[in-house]
């Protein structure tokens, strides 16, 4: 089976991050999978660290805040507002990292139907400067790269399809 | 990743947060020159390019030969590979992130009804 490769561009002297995903799944379920929290826990947190939900309103006006606890205890802490929302199209958010406060990112997500239950998710993240987009993309990164090696030899291994469909998080490893 | 290296990546972002600066290293990007090489697309004192260079040596992202009079800057490409690091750890994030979506999207879809339910 094919997987579907991520395009990303980090362009050099303009503070953006761009990036642009297919998906073998209809255009509904893929912003379902944005809009609700049980789903969201299944895949936003990089596993091996738990991710707790305070609250996520995915609607124009709505806010969200979460965890992500690493294996270490150490707790990584996300937030932002979700500007507007149009079900199953566009979506802006704002994004901040705790360890990087005040310095809050502009996420525009479009999702695009294509045809034959297939769809493609574009991310355009607007920083605030162009080192304001590199430190954070890095101190951001620091909890997710946490297991990312690992996870992503499992993933080369295939052992991911069969292991992730329960889509729990590995609570049992992780004190929180 | 230990405090040394959070102190020279500080400090390289630092020096390339200037225009002067970056542009300096595309500069160099096509080769060694001299500061006088240098100094000429800018309108700005040698002395001035000079302060630039030293910033960006002290940052380790360029190096300056001691043999010849001329004393041309080079490039230092290792410390250069070293600040993109972030965006191949930020790629892995994003791929391993959107594998966990198809995941989790292969799972709804194989529990059935979800779809229904929702609309």
């Amino acid at each position: 089976m094919m997987s579907n490769s991520l395009k990303l561009t980090v362009p050099e002297g303009q503070p953006f991050i761009d990036y642009q995903r297919e998906f073998d799944f209809p255009v509904a379920d893929v912003f379902r999978a944005h809009k609700e929290p049980d789903l969201i826990v299944q895949w936003l947190g990089p596993r091996g660290l738990k991710m707790d939900i305070d609250h996520y309103d995915f609607r124009t006006g709505g806010s969200y805040s979460y965890l992500h606890t690493g294996p270490d205890g150490v707790a990584y802490e996300f937030s932002g507002v979700f500007h507007t929302v149009r079900d199953n199209e566009f979506a802006i958010q704002t994004f901040e990292f705790g360890g990087y406060p005040d310095v809050v990112s502009l996420e525009f997500l479009t999702f695009e139907d294509l045809g034959g239950g297939r769809c493609r998710l574009t991310g355009h993240s607007v920083y605030p400067s162009q080192e304001a987009r590199d430190g954070m993309a890095q101190s951001g990164m620091e909890g997710g790269m946490t297991e990312g090696y690992e996870r992503l030899d499992e993933l080369l291994s295939g052992a991911a399809a069969g292991t992730s469909a329960t889509g729990q998080p590995e609570a049992g490893k992780v004190r929180a | 990743m230990d405090t040394g290296d959070d102190e020279l990546l500080d400090a390289a972002f630092l020096a390339l947060a200037d225009p002067v600066r970056r542009r300096i290293i595309s500069r160099l990007s096509r080769g060694p020159a001299t500061v006088n090489e240098l100094a000429e697309p800018f309108a700005i004192t040698k002395q001035a390019v000079s302060k630039h260079i030293q910033v960006l040596e002290q940052a380790q992202l360029v190096t300056r030969t001691r043999d010849a009079q001329r004393r041309p800057v080079h490039l230092n490409p290792a410390r250069l590979e070293a600040l993109t690091a972030w965006i191949d750890q930020y790629r892995l994030v994003r791929e391993e992130q959107f594998r966990s979506l198809d995941a989790v999207l292969r799972s709804t879809a194989a529990a059935g009804g979800t779809q229904e339910k929702d609309s």
